[in-house]
């Protein structure tokens, strides 16, 4: 710890600490373009400047000193600090009228303005005028992607977004070319940006430069009403800011959550909000002689009730989608179990992982902050890269810290990080557990350990062997007490709660993709489920927010709430427990979903005993306590295996094929059909 | 300077020659594993004297697959340095220093030549010979106006001497180098004005210092007066011989080789030879 005094009161920081980190710690506040927490030191801006006594006899910058750097008094007082002294306000003041000399004053047309760094500093810090006379520069604006729109004129060439791209995402694609006056952010050529984290660069322009493309001129950031959420695009759980102005989302924003996504959103999370503006089921439909007709609901509910009498409960069933709330399915499996329906699932892939193996078997045991500790990494099966991007961001972070060995067993993939790959197919990693190969080794050699099994991996017929060798590898080599290196990656938000509140099918009950085989049920009820292909023969009824390929199937389609438009609680991947909130209303005559299921529940007999999302969360807490604690993972326990599968000697396939069109949402979203164009195109050229 | 961007018209692809290919895997040897990185500028330099003295953007994308780089990083290095041409340039590429000394000796008038005999900055001239550009100090102020002409300098030019130099290049003569004057280096221009008396160089002034001050006080007090401070003459003996050799007699070479030197208008001069 070293001691220093800032403003007059004497503040004990960590030796480490820049002065910036220590006046902040002393409660001053250094205004700041370049320097960014989670990025590497620039010191280019000049807008920290400081001043320090004893130091040298000008203003410092305070981002890039070191305070053991910092030269004591003549007997021994600590170093002094000054952050409002007349030196320190003329330096900012000099600095900022630098910075504004090439800046455009085009605030009035700036999607950036209201919440500009460059607007609230110079109001803070600048003065009110200028003394530059001549031309001001102008540059052209580059093409960096469909989703980051520049204006280059705005770039005061902080390189927040060249190192973001370089470190934190991992494609160095962004760079500056020229020098001095003549400097210029671009990426090569103007080829877009292939990363999946490429919109966070929007953030961490300090200016109007990198805007976002698809919100651009749509809203001011203080007409939006700002809802803090969770997102569902991965099984994350990404802390979000949901923006809407009236009933639509204009944008959507990270929040940090240093446990999750620090302060990172993927792509898909950022820009997807188009979709839900897109296909919306916004009434009931009924099918007629092969055509959805509009309907109203008293209509749709007497033909589902009409059916649901007619049919056997052993031929009807219920699939829960990806994007469903814990509440929904809770009530969805409460009103089956009061119809006496056992087919019920919610992993429309076919995955191996049950709860009766325990809670263990099916989470991300070390937590995603584990990461951060982890030593060796072993991927089974998946590409976090496509799969939960922020993950394999934080993955990179620990990589590039050094020490950490990667390998991958599974379809190949550029991770951004130095990854061996091991083998395309089980038979390596039998090898691994047999301790044939060198990664073995490095795993056994390993005190914290992390076996990451993708949802493509457990999606198989020997997904339960899989699982269990992917925990034997964990296992045998953990050292450090308390770790438990087993760790799922779904690709579903809504599965650990489903595996939690236990949407697998009961005695004798089918799973979800027997269930759908052709002429194996009269009624199903699809509560989003949109990943899998319901065969002829069963009367489905679909409950969500798209039009999609559950929608196209459907004969009755009942309007559902997007996860925008619901308080619902969602559990990661992890196990944490979530809460989403509404930031707009459904359109038309959709619903919430679990409303949705009460009203019908009293229609087919069997009536749901809440009347308010309430008191179902009473009757859900009741049944699951767990999910009662938001933000906190429950006690997992340790996993349990019949070993009764062998493994097949299939290669693994990863869950997500197409990043940017995983979900109905995402299907619905032009930006995102953009981005899944560009990246087959780029693919294409690729492969040429 | 200004806005550099690369040539709108490329070639297909680059490729160094097998010579230049085992120099520059020479260059990338001398940094260690995972420093490749570090040889980004000569590799860009040989890159850019194979081709005709500028750099192609095919180059620019081989150099960063060879050194394991980002594309945009050894394109941040090709457009940061302004001695990396990213467009063509003549088969003579005049650079002409515009800074200060330069521009007070006449650089300006110089410019004029360049645009009359060459054509406008940063174009090629229609036979592919000539291009030129203004640059920033090239550190030969003494010999102002100067200007670059691919590896060497050329100095003392006036309008005239610039332009017959121009006419000689694009007309494939041989040119020297250096001064158009007929100076040597920096050298005074029009003769020596100082150290230019000839007894200087031929040992006649050797001791002369001596002579003088026994004319005027007589050798008596001459001894007492360097006898004040010192040890005399009388207690170092070997002192007074070699005082009155002097320097030029202890170097036999020195006396003779002086005076012909000298005699060369423009040759260096070495001062030496005196007591």
């Amino acid at each position: 710890m070293t001691k220093l005094i800032v403003d007059g009161a004497e503040v004990e920081v960590p030796a480490e600490y820049t002065i910036l980190q220590a006046c902040e710690a002393a409660g001053a506040e250094i205004p700041r373009f370049c320097y960014h927490e989670r990025l590497s030191i620039a010191g280019n801006c000049r807008m920290c400047l400081v001043e320090v006594k004893g130091g040298p006899p000008k203003p410092v910058a305070s981002c890039a000193m070191g305070v053991k750097d910092l030269r004591p008094g003549p007997n021994g007082e600590p170093p002094v600090v000054f952050t409002r002294s007349p030196m320190v306000k003329k330096a900012r003041e000099g600095v900022m009228e630098f910075l504004l000399i090439n800046h455009p004053l085009d605030c009035p047309i700036c999607d950036q303005g209201g919440e500009c760094d460059l607007q609230d500093q110079a109001m803070a810090y600048g003065v009110s005028g200028s003394r530059f006379h001549e031309n001001k520069r102008a540059v052209e604006d580059k093409y960096i992607g469909p989703l980051v729109k520049t204006i280059m004129t705005r770039c005061i060439h902080c390189t927040r977004c060249v190192r973001f791209v370089a470190e934190v995402a991992g494609s160095p694609e962004i760079g500056a070319i020229g020098r001095g006056e003549d400097m210029e952010i671009t990426t090569y050529l103007e080829h877009a940006m292939t990363s999946e984290l490429q919109g966070n660069v929007i953030d961490l322009c300090p200016v109007g430069a990198l805007t976002s493309r698809p919100y651009a001129f749509q809203a001011r950031s203080w007409e939006l009403s700002k809802t803090e959420s969770i997102d569902v695009m991965d099984a994350l759980g990404s802390a979000i800011r949901v923006d809407a102005r009236g009933r639509e989302v204009m944008r959507i924003l990270p929040r940090i959550n240093e446990d999750v996504n620090e302060e990172w959103i993927s792509d898909k999370t950022r820009f997807v909000w188009d979709g839900l503006r897109t296909q919306r089921l916004d009434r009931p439909y009924l099918r007629e002689n092969g055509r959805l007709r509009p309907a109203n609901w008293p209509e749709v509910f007497s033909a589902i009730a009409e059916k649901a009498k007619a049919a056997d409960p052993k031929r009807m069933g219920a699939i829960a989608g990806d994007l469903a709330t814990a509440e929904e399915m809770f009530a969805l499996k409460d009103l089956m179990g009061r119809l006496g329906v056992t087919n019920i699932d919610a992993r429309q892939d076919g995955s191996a992982l049950d709860p009766r193996h325990g809670r263990g078997s099916y989470l991300f045991n070390a937590g995603i902050s584990g990461i951060d500790e982890a030593d060796a990494i072993l991927l089974v099966g998946t590409n976090p890269r496509h799969e939960a991007p922020v993950l394999n961001a934080r993955i990179r972070k620990r990589w590039r810290l050094g020490g950490l060995k990667v390998a991958l067993v599974g379809e190949r993939a550029d991770l951004t990080y130095g990854a061996e790959h091991v083998g395309a197919g089980t038979d390596s990693l039998t090898e691994l557990v047999e301790g044939k190969h060198s990664f073995a080794k490095v795993l056994s050699g390993a005190s914290r350990p992390l076996v990451i099994v993708g949802a493509g991996a457990l999606a198989r017929a020997d997904g339960l062997a899989v699982l269990a060798a992917a925990a034997k590898l964990a296992k045998s080599s953990g050292e450090a007490a308390g770790w438990n290196g087993l760790c799922v990656l779904h690709s579903a938000a809504s599965r650990v709660a489903a595996l939690d509140l236990g949407l697998t099918p009961g005695e004798g009950g089918l799973t979800a993709p027997e269930m759908a085989a052709s002429g194996a049920l009269d009624l199903v009820f699809l509560l989003g489920a949109d990943e899998i292909d319901v065969g002829a023969g069963a009367f489905a009824v679909y409950v969500g927010s798209h039009g999609d390929r559950g929608a196209h199937r459907a004969d009755v389609i009942l309007p559902g709430a997007a996860y925008t438009e619901k308080s619902g609680i969602y559990v990661n991947t992890e196990g944490r427990v979530q809460m989403a909130n509404r930031a707009a209303f459904p359109p038309g005559e959709a619903r919430e979903d679990w409303a949705i299921l009460r009203a019908l529940s009293e229609r087919l007999g069997a009536k749901l005993p809440y009347d308010s999302l309430a008191q179902l969360r009473a009757a859900m807490f009741a049944a699951a306590p767990h999910l009662a604690a938001i933000d906190q993972i429950a006690e997992a326990g340790e996993p349990t295996f019949d070993q009764s599968v062998r493994l097949s000697s299939e290669p693994f396939r990863n869950a997500i094929a197409d990043f940017y069109l995983s979900n109905p949402i995402a299907r619905a979203s032009a930006v995102m059909a953009e981005m899944s164009a560009l990246r087959r195109g780029a693919h294409a050229e690729a492969a040429e | 300077m200004s806005v550099r961007r690369l040539y709108a018209e490329q070639p297909a692809d680059f490729a160094f020659t097998q010579d230049n290919l085992q120099w520059v895997e020479g260059q990338i040897a001398k940094y260690p594993e995972g420093r490749q990185a570090s040889a980004v500028i000569p590799l860009l330099w040989k890159a850019q004297e194979q081709h005709g003295g500028w750099l192609p953007e095919p180059a620019i994308r081989r150099i960063a697959e060879m050194l394991g780089m980002p594309t945009i990083r050894v394109m941040e290095v090709a457009t940061f340095y302004t001695m990396f041409n990213l467009s063509p340039v003549g088969e003579h590429f005049v650079q002409l220093c515009g800074t200060t000394p330069c521009a007070l000796r006449g650089a300006n008038a110089l410019k004029e030549v360049c645009r009359k005999a060459i054509g406008p900055e940063r174009t090629v001239s229609a036979d592919g010979k000539l291009s030129w550009l203004e640059v920033e100090c090239l550190g030969a102020c003494a010999n102002a106006p100067m200007v670059q002409i691919n590896y060497d300098y050329y100095e003392d030019l006036d309008p005239e001497n610039f332009e017959a130099l121009l006419d000689k290049l694009r007309a494939g003569e041989t040119v020297a180098p250096g001064p158009q004057t007929g100076r040597s280096c920096s050298a005074p221009l029009g003769g020596d004005t100082t150290l230019t008396d000839e007894t200087l160089y031929d040992g006649s002034v050797v001791g002369a210092w001596k002579k003088r001050f026994h004319d005027k006080h007589g050798e008596g007090d001459a001894t007492d007066a360097s006898s004040e401070g010192r040890p005399g003459d009388k207690s170092r003996p070997e002192a007074k011989t070699a005082s009155g050799k002097g320097d030029a007699e202890a170097r036999p070479d020195a006396g003779e080789a002086k005076p012909e030197k000298a005699s060369k208008p423009g040759a260096p001069k070495k001062p030496g030879g005196e007591g």
